[in-house]
């Protein structure tokens, strides 16, 4: 029998699934007419969810038989994700309603998948992590086709389930290969096991299953060679739903990849950095060469997030604690800037209907000044232009890189950021350079503006202490290496 | 006196106007338009006044770098807001804060368009610019010499000519890919000593091995900033395509940030990778001295000729900083003060006529004393300037350069003697064009003189030209004994090197 106290560390997990199965009954009583509601309440359980946990947060503990563990680290992960899913909940309210799409069981969903992630992040068995991911991939595959009358939103719901499923096979594949040859899915006893290998080096199949395990999660994060999905997805998928897309599963396939390679693997360090150096280097050149040609913004914003997640990889092909830190910092910001950017989208709206070629923008400086200083900021801080967020995220990856003799992959990452400024550049040259074309509606909604307010302030004012996010994200590497 | 942040001020005072300027409700376009123009002008010339106390109070007899501010920033990263600034740099705090008043009167009317958005480009770059000769701290530093390209982008791309677009993203990229290696070179030098505090690195021995990899990730930066040939295309399009104002910028500040970074951190932190490389260096200078010059004779654009022969001005500013010896090193610095005076006028006296006429060619123009004796007037002291004959601030640094250049190398010298003949040949021609000979085109037949607001931008330009031209002691003084401290430094190291190999063998 588990006591309640064990229960303790879950706290939140378990707050978050009673209240959305509350929320999905309560949708389905009162019908469609409560979206709005609901939204909202989904937001407030999100807050709630964040108190209790930095209630409960308090070192490192296990739960459930040593399936499930709460530190500093998966602390800081489900902040970045609760953020995330609050944001995709909000920009939605207004989007739905106008495409008549307001439905409520887009929050519950959101906070299923939100569920999943925290799962994700807090994994510490092979089986859980397979939970945790399923559980979020199944409530993403669902919002993706929302606008489930649009061709192509179904199409994209469509493809990334069969893609999904896909992957989930080959990491089912891996984690099973794993569990025979070394006899068991828990982190620690992976761990314990490879530290007494000593000098003999892991069998072929459990190489063999890790190469599995890391093309599975790099479909997640939509690494290349596993990125195809991610560009049909964004553009395919209602907006909000890309913005969330964008950021929260991200962040957390990010965290899980970290969990894995670095906490039972990471003694294995020499037979996956190299797979994670070349799918990084890869990332970075295909995101950054892609989206050039790039007519669509939500495209253009997918092959972004695929460079970007390259960048971040670079931190996790350290595997040290600095590159950790780089990681989580990266994502901070990267959270910010996507997030920021498609409100951006999200307001490029003509005669209430969406406009989403980036030729749209034009002349958007004359038209409506302050949302084009919003998104200038934004693209100068993806492409890591100082004093900007952006390159405070990139300052901390290519630090951990140097430190740790990867100068090759610093070097190649500079350069594909100078070949990605040209594309983030390209939107401001429409928005400044350009004669203006039709302006867009004003009504960008209060939340939508609220974030978008937000997130450019964030970007700009890093600068001042960006202590503030660096040390919470030291400490958590510090405890993940440790733990 | 010590405690008065007075760098602070300086760096940030011209922000506080851009957020003023932003704020600014816009109503009524015109008067918005007003209101920005008096409220960037008074920010900026209360800017300069306050960085004089900066010259006033500036001790001459130390070598220390002076006005510091130091407070913590980044613990995680061993990172504090340093500021500080030294004889090498405080004449560059000056020249940006009087050039930004200047740019801002001679935009007065040339631009029409969203004047909002220019001058809060511009008080931004300002604050830039200052903070990038002011900081202390390496990532501080870089910090601020990148982010110089956001506005300047801004100011080609949205105020500049025909192919504005392509020189502004030339112009980002060229820059942004040398900058970004030598980012790479400050966090390996940071991993390295364990700090980026400027003063303590300039103390610091990094082992020679490393020192030629970081010397390369710098010079690829400020080679391209420079600029030396043949990283140098993307000037003359940045200069030809940017309003008058973003030329002068460009030619005055931002083409010293180059060498003001080879003089500030390769030169003294690498010291054996600087010598190592003197005779790269030296090619490359020589070369851009005499080819930029020839290639500065058959230009057809105004603008172009004179972008040209900025480079080759700059040959003669890296030549002296890689001779390392005391006349070198402060001709150098010298002369880009000079430039820096000079050229901005150039660029401003292209800018009068190109209002009128709206129209760079030289082909176009002739003539021009009969019609406007006060424009031929300045135009003609400044290109003599550039010439470099005696009595004017031109003159100075390249003697000082040439005097130290011949204790390196005779040959070296003489290459570099003829650039300053090549260099009277194409402004002479350029002169003669454009302001003698007979006024026969129509469209020139009304043009008319300068106005006082015109005269009012070149009369401080002219007065410096003309002192530093004839008492260059003042600003010499300055700047002696840091180079002195710098030159000592870099002979210690070498001998050093000596000893260590002889010992060897």
């Amino acid at each position: 029998m588990i006591s309640l106290n064990e229960l303790m560390p879950a706290l939140p997990e378990i707050v978050l699934a009673c209240m959305g199965m509350i929320l999905l009954m309560l949708g389905v009583f009162r019908g469609d007419g409560s979206t709005r509601s609901v939204s909202w309440i989904a937001v407030l359980v999100l807050i709630v969810v964040g108190v209790v946990l930095s209630s409960v947060q308090n070192g490192r503990m296990t739960a459930f038989g040593g399936q499930f563990v709460v530190d500093d680290f998966a602390h800081f992960m489900k902040w970045l994700i609760i953020i995330g899913s609050s944001f995709a909940i909000l920009m939605s309210i207004n989007f739905n309603e106008r495409e008549s799409i307001a439905r409520f069981e887009y929050p519950v969903l959101i906070l299923f998948a939100t569920l999943g992630m925290f799962m994700m992040v807090s994994a510490n068995d092979l089986i859980s992590l397979y939970i945790g991911l399923e559980l979020q991939s199944l409530s993403l595959y669902v919002v993706a086709a929302f606008r489930r009358d649009s061709l192509k939103s179904s199409e994209a719901g469509l493809k990334y389930f069969v893609l999904g499923a896909l992957s989930s096979g080959m990491l089912l594949y891996g984690c099973s290969l794993v569990y025979g040859f070394a006899g068991t899915t828990s982190f620690e006893g992976l761990a314990t096991l490879f530290k007494s290998l000593g000098g003999t080096g892991p069998s072929v199949g459990l190489v063999v299953g890790l190469v599995f395990l890391i093309a599975g999660l790099a479909f997640k994060v939509s690494a290349v060679p596993f990125h195809m999905w991610t560009p049909d997805v964004y553009e395919g998928a209602p907006t909000p739903v890309t913005a969330f897309f964008a950021v929260a599963p991200k962040i957390a396939a990010i965290a899980l990849f970290i969990r894995v390679l670095v906490g039972p693997f990471g003694v294995l360090i020499a037979d996956w950095q190299q797979v994670i150096v070349l799918i990084s280097i890869a990332s970075m050149v295909l995101g950054a060469l892609a989206a050039i040609w790039q007519d669509n913004i939500k495209r253009l914003l997918a092959y972004s997030s695929i460079g970007n997640i390259g960048y971040a990889l670079i931190g996790l092909a350290t595997g040290t604690e600095a590159g950790i830190r780089g990681i989580l910092v990266y994502m901070t910001i990267y959270l910010a800037m996507n997030v920021g950017t498609f409100c951006c989208v999200l307001a490029m709206r003509r005669t209430g209907r969406m406009v989403e070629n980036i030729a749209d923008l034009a002349g958007l400086a004359r038209n409506q000044p302050l949302m084009a200083l919003a998104l200038a900021i934004l693209m100068f801080s993806m492409a890591g232009i100082p004093p900007l967020a952006g390159f405070f995220g990139k300052l901390y990856i290519f630090l951990a890189a140097i430190e740790a003799g990867l100068y090759t992959l610093a070097i190649i990452g500079v350069l594909a950021s100078v070949v990605g400024a040209f594309y983030y550049l390209r939107i401001i040259k429409i928005m400044y350079f350009d004669e203006p074309a039709e302006v867009f509606d004003r009504s960008m909604g209060r939340e939508v503006r609220a974030i978008l307010v937000g997130t450019t302030l964030f970007v700009t004012f890093f600068i001042v202490r960006p202590d503030i996010i660096v040390e919470g994200a030291g400490t958590a590497a510090r405890m993940l290496l440790a733990g | 006196m010590s405690d008065f942040p007075v760098l602070s001020l300086v760096t940030f005072l011209p922000l506080v106007g851009a957020i003023a300027i932003l704020i600014i409700p816009n109503r009524d376009e015109a008067l918005a338009a007003r209101n920005a123009r008096w409220t960037a002008l008074w920010t900026s010339l209360f800017t300069f006044f306050l960085s004089l106390v900066l010259y006033t109070g500036f001790d001459r007899k130390s070598a220390a770098f002076q006005f510091v501010e130091k407070s913590t920033w980044i613990e995680s990263f061993g990172i504090n807001y340093h500021m500080g600034v030294d004889g090498i740099s405080v004449l560059f705090v000056l020249l940006s804060t009087l050039l930004t008043p200047i740019c801002v009167l001679a935009s007065w009317d040339a631009i029409k368009t969203r004047v909002k958005e220019y001058m809060i480009a511009f008080l931004v770059l300002e604050t830039l610019m200052v903070g990038m000769f002011c900081a202390l701290d390496f990532v501080l530093f870089y910090i601020f010499f990148e982010g110089v390209l956001i506005p300047m982008f801004l100011i080609i791309g949205v105020w500049g000519g025909q192919r504005r677009v392509y020189a502004a993203f030339k112009f980002f990229l060229y820059t942004l890919t040398g900058s970004v290696l030598m980012l790479l070179a400050i966090l390996a030098i940071y991993l390295q000593a364990g700090t980026t505090d400027v003063p303590t690195l300039l103390k610091y021995t990094l082992p020679a091995n490393i020192q030629t990899w970081l010397w390369l990730a710098f010079f690829a930066s400020f080679a391209v900033k420079v600029p030396m040939w043949p990283v140098h295309t993307w000037l003359p399009d940045a200069h030809v395509e940017a309003p008058t104002a973003g030329s002068v910028i460009l030619a005055g500040v931002l083409l010293k940030m180059g060498a003001y970074g080879f003089l500030r951190f390769s030169v003294p932190m690498l010291p054996i990778a600087s010598d190592f490389f003197t005779p790269l260096v030296f090619g490359l200078s020589i070369v851009a001295v005499i080819y930029t010059s020839l290639v500065a004779l058959v230009q057809l654009d105004m603008k172009k000729l004179i972008a040209y022969s900025s480079v080759a001005h700059m040959g003669f500013v890296t030549l002296g900083i890689f001779t390392f010896n005391q006349q070198g090193v402060t001709g150098a610095i010298y002369q880009m003060l000079s430039h820096g005076i000079v050229s901005a006028a150039l660029f401003l006296c292209v800018g009068v006529i190109y209002d009128r006429m709206h129209t760079r060619e030289i082909d176009r123009y002739g003539g021009l004393v009969e019609r406007m004796p006060k424009y031929a007037f300045f135009f003609m002291v400044f290109m003599l300037a550039s010439v470099g004959l005696p009595g004017t601030s031109g003159f100075v640094g390249e003697i000082l350069v040439l005097v130290g250049l011949f204790q390196v190398s005779t040959w070296v010298a003489t290459l570099a003697a003829t650039g300053v003949i090549l260099g009277a040949a194409y402004m002479l021609w350029l002169y003669r064009r454009v302001v003698f000979g007979k006024l026969t085109k129509d469209e020139l037949k009304s043009i008319l003189d300068m106005n006082g607001r015109e005269i009012a931008v070149f009369m401080p330009l002219l007065i410096l030209t003309i002192y530093m031209g004839v008492y260059p002691a003042p600003f010499l003084e300055i700047i002696e004994v840091s180079v002195a401290n710098l030159v000592d430094q870099h002979k210690t190291a070498m001998t050093a090197i000596e000893a260590l190999s002889v010992a060897g063998q």
